[in-house]
């Protein structure tokens, strides 16, 4: 059932493209249907999943796929990856329902949508490396395309830095993933016989980094997130909801699934610095966000600042640490999704404006009402207030942050305090700016907001809230696989 | 070399005897009894003349009437060298197959006559075993070549390109034999295996050093690697699209497996056998520096091309760095990673030309930015090109990806100076980072941009269609299962 994420994206991708006469509308509902199987795969597989089970990583299908160098097409989740295949599914249908505006090649955009979907799921349940690094791979072309054809603002200059940064990642990626290959003999890319080979100290000392960088490119890491605001400002709502949402949970994951767990030795040596870099995003991307004027550019900072805290939490090496980065990612993924589409859609294809001075004429909490209301729960959410999703995973990576860094801790709450500025600042101005007596107010109508993107919101609003409230649903799926042997020597070293 | 009965010997070389009886035949056919008609028609009954020679010779491949036999050891058989021909034949075939909408010549039959000759003298190449048959084989590929790129005889840049190769060409082909000649000179033998055999614990000679560097001149005129590449950009851009194909489709699959087979077999002891600091050096680093320069001058040149045949050309140099980095490797694995690369990237290549082609036919150049709005045009041609640049790019699932990947594992398994190495393969996918850029700059003018003025609908071309729908299956169907080719080489090979 698992494997069915994967593939049934795939094949509506196929069906998207190559389905002869195939309407808008038609493209549409096949690719929502496709995202529906895909999400309804991802949560039985959640249900099925046996927590009590003394092997964590289930559902596996393996058959051989290249014997010459010992390559399985060999899928398989643990909680972790379960947590991150809900998210997709749910990031999946909801950034469909915000792209149910898109009529100019809609069929190649969906093409390229469940393609970049398919991708990110194979990730997510991949225990080969090899495999894993295909699917990386699968998932970077089609995001240049669907923010270069149906994007806006600088279009093509950000999706050209967006691929190359997601490139010269996965090139390190691939460095590592070769020189770990030969030295642990040249004879399997299965995860889950590799955490057996003692790699020595100098190899890892050489190998995190380099594999670990590597990944958190993708992840948004200070200094290499510029690729991120561009790239997210640039792309269509979907695709950026897609990217914010998932992508960078993407690197996130591979950095835990690969280098982290391969290498600890190699991961102590670094962790200091690499805790000092996440925290220098939370409070840079924070900061620049506060200054922003264009409003898609401030969500686009702030995902920066947030994806800090889930390595930050990484670097904790902590369970609650690591429990906490694996729920800010499935937090952020919601939020993030849920931002970009009431900025995107919601706002910026109305008033095809994004520009926080002009909006501030416009008195779009009044007009909007719908929109607004979204803004301020997933501003408030993403603040981590208690009672969301953002609480219980930025309170744990803290936790675990303190436990380890006590300064850096410090560091990153300064930064939730500037979070808290920016979102208010954001909020007001875009929304509930006062009448201005010396300015134009602009009264010119704008379209209600749409039965899809109602829904999408909810579900995005649902699933926050839920998470917020009852944390132990996700919870109950990543804990004891954090504690499994596989990351034992991650988090007692 | 003992003497021969020559019905055996006709017995060992059927496959290249068939493809020698279809040429005659086919410029026989063409002079005797098409010169009357229209080109068209002339094309289909050479194509077709050829196509049946050319499965008689794959089923006779297949057969194995031409089996490995005792007494002959200057002559390659079976195995791996088989896999190899059919790639050949295949990607000759497809030249061929674009040529029949390549409008460059009137004389068809004399076309066909001289790139199947080619054919013949490439899978000769497969097969040589023996330094000799090695040099005549790869001077009839040099011939019927320099003849191929002249046939544009209408346009002069192509004089000119056709001029320059040949200069080149001859140059490097004097390198060639020369160092043949000192090899010969340091071992007394020709055969690959009694070179071998002679060289077994000796040491690097002043005579060995300059014999390989001189081959290894020769070698990188046929890749063209850098420093030897100046003629491949001309030469790309002003051969007819069928010949610019076979060059960079055939022609690089033969050479880099001759060659592979010489270094990795007869000098397999003096790859790295000669302690320079802490690491152990020898012929690898007259591979080296081709490769580096390949790789950098290759992929930094491609960037600033507007003309797509240019850009394939450089990024055809930048492929030679990669696809030494096997070779280099010393292993059966390195080998099987080189035939691997070379037949899938000659499959993805000859699609682009046919797609070239079609642009041309169109818009009468093959500039970059004439391709706005292919997909509009040419909704699926545009697909398969996608399949063929992303593969060039080394995008999984397609094959350009294994083949990078293959070709990386097998040099960083390679037992010879293994930090050395380490080094290459990562300068090589830092280039591969690079090479995605002017990748993607293609593939804007086919997806993103979109011309107004350029609203009028276009031709469309089946002949075309079919050729790229052929090559694209290929490239995605080895990507994803590149067990078929890899699973029986490395068996043959070992």
């Amino acid at each position: 059932m698992l494997s069915w994420t994967v593939y049934s994206s795939f094949i509506g991708a196929a069906i998207c493209a190559l389905w002869p006469q195939l309407s808008p509308e038609g493209t549409r509902r096949a690719a929502l249907g496709t995202a529906i199987v895909g999400f309804i795969a991802a949560l039985g597989s959640c249900l099925q999943y046996d927590t009590t089970a003394q092997e964590t990583v289930q559902f596996i299908s393996k058959s051989p796929w290249i014997p010459a160098l010992g390559i399985d097409f060999h899928l398989g989740a643990d909680g972790i990856s379960l947590t991150l295949v809900l998210l997709t599914g749910l990031a999946a249908i909801t950034g469909i329902l915000f792209s149910w505006n898109i009529e100019s090649r809609s069929r190649e955009f969906f093409a390229f949508f469940l393609t970049l979907i398919g991708g990110v799921y194979g990730v997510f349940i991949s225990f080969d490396l090899f495999l894993l690094f295909v699917f990386y791979e699968i998932a970077i072309i089609p995001k240049y395309f669907l923010i270069a054809i149906w994007g806006s603002t600088r279009k093509e200059y950000g999706a050209m830095k967006l691929v190359l940064y997601s490139f010269i990642g996965s090139a390190l990626v691939l460095v590592g993933l070769l020189a770990t290959f030969v030295e642990a003999g040249a004879t399997s890319f299965n995860l889950l016989e590799l955490i057996n080979h003692p790699f020595p100290k100098e190899f890892q000392t050489w190998a995190f980094p380099v594999t670990f960088i590597g990944f958190a490119i993708l992840a948004g890491l200070w200094p290499f997130h510029t690729w991120a605001p561009t790239g997210h400002v640039a792309a269509p709502t979907g695709a950026s909801m897609l990217l914010a949402g998932v992508v960078m949970k993407l690197g996130a994951y591979g950095a835990l699934r690969f280098p982290m767990t391969l290498f600890p030795m190699g991961l102590a040596e670094w962790r200091e610095e690499l805790a000092l870099l996440a925290v220098i995003g939370i409070v840079y991307g924070a900061g620049v966000a506060l200054v922003q004027r264009d409003f898609k550019y401030v969500i686009g900072y702030s995902s920066v600042s947030h994806m800090g805290f889930v390595l930050l939490g990484l670097m904790a090496t902590s369970e609650v640490g690591l429990s906490g980065a694996v729920l800010q990612m499935f937090s952020h993924g919601i939020l993030a999704s849920l931002l970009f589409g009431v900025v995107g859609r919601m706002i910026y294809s109305r008033t095809h404006t994004r520009d926080l001075t002009e909006l501030e004429t416009m008195q779009l909490a009044k007009k909007l009402p719908f929109a607004a209301g979204c803004f301020v729960i997933a501003g408030f959410a993403g603040m981590g207030m208690p009672g969301f999703s953002g609480f219980v995973a930025e309170l744990q990576v803290l936790i675990g942050a303190w436990n380890t860094f006590p300064t850096l801790a410090i560091c990153a709450g300064v930064g939730i305090v500037i979070g808290v500025c920016y979102t208010l600042r954001a909020m007001t101005r875009a929304f509930y700016a006062p009448k201005q007596a010396f300015v134009e107010p602009n009264d010119q109508a704008l379209a209600p907001i749409s039965v899809p993107e109602k829904a999408g919101a909810i579900i995005l609003i649902i699933a926050t809230t839920v998470i917020g409230l009852y944390p132990r649903l996700l919870l109950d799926l990543i804990v004891p696989s954090l504690a499994s042997p596989m990351l034992e020597p991650l988090i007692k070293p | 070399m003992t003497a021969i009965d020559y019905s055996d010997l006709l017995l060992l070389l059927v496959p290249e005897m068939i493809l020698v009886i279809s040429a005659l035949a086919v410029l026989t056919a063409d002079l005797l009894w098409a010169k009357e008609l229209p080109a068209q028609q002339r094309h289909t009954v050479a194509f077709s003349i050829t196509i049946a020679g050319c499965l008689a010779a794959v089923a006779s491949l297949m057969m194995g009437i031409s089996d490995p036999s005792p007494g002959v050891n200057w002559l390659l058989l079976g195995g791996a060298t088989n896999t190899v021909k059919v790639g050949l034949i295949g990607l000759t075939l497809g030249a061929l197959a674009i040529s029949i909408r390549s409008r460059f010549t009137h004389q068809i039959g004399e076309f066909y006559l001289i790139t199947l000759l080619s054919l013949v003298g490439m899978m000769l190449m497969a097969s040589a075993n023996n330094m000799l048959l090695a040099f005549v084989a790869l001077e009839l590929v040099s011939l019927s070549f320099y003849t191929l790129v002249a046939f544009h005889r209408e346009k002069r840049e192509a004089m000119e390109g056709a001029l320059k190769y040949f200069l080149i060409g001859g140059l490097s082909a004097a390198f060639t034999l020369f160092g043949l000649s000192f090899v010969y000179g340091a071992t007394h033998a020709l055969n690959f295996n009694d070179i071998a055999e002679q060289l077994r614990g000796a040491s690097w000679s002043p005579l060995l050093i300059v014999g390989l560097s001189a081959i290894a001149i020769g070698f990188g005129f046929k890749i063209a690697a850098v420093p030897m590449h100046l003629w491949a950009p001309d030469a790309y851009q002003t051969a007819a699209a069928p010949v610019a194909s076979l060059i960079a489709s055939a022609s690089k699959l033969a050479s880099f497996y001759l060659f592979a087979r010489l270094w990795t077999l007869s000098f397999a002891e003096f790859a790295g056998n000669l302690p320079i600091g802490n690491t152990q050096i020898g012929w690898i680093l007259i591979l080296a520096i081709l490769a580096i320069g390949s790789l950098v001058i290759g992929n930094v040149a491609a960037i600033v091309q507007t003309s797509l045949k240019r850009l394939l050309a450089y990024s055809a140099i930048a492929h030679a760095g990669y696809v030494l980095l096997g070779v280099m490797a010393n292993t059966p694995d390195g080998i099987a990673s080189v035939i691997y690369y070379l037949i899938t990237y000659g499959l993805a290549i000859t699609g682009t030309f046919a797609l070239v082609l079609l642009v041309e036919n169109s818009s009468g150049n093959d500039q970059i930015k004439s391709f706005n709005s292919f997909h509009r045009h040419y909704p699926i041609e545009a697909f398969c090109l996608l399949v063929f640049i992303l593969s060039l790019a080394g995008i999984p699932p397609l094959a350009g990806f294994f083949g990078k990947f293959y070709l990386f594992a097998a040099a960083l398994k390679s037992p010879v100076a293994s930090q050395f190495m380490l080094g290459l393969v990562i300068l090589a996918i830092a280039m591969s980072a690079v090479s995605l850029y002017y990748y993607l700059k293609v593939l804007k003018q086919v997806y993103v941009v979109a011309n107004p003025s350029a609203e009028k609908k276009r031709r469309s071309d089946r002949t075309l269609r079919v050729i790229a729908i052929v090559m694209a299956f290929g490239v995605i169907a080895l990507g994803c299962f590149p067990e078929v080719i890899v699973g029986d080489l490395l068996g043959d090979l070992r």
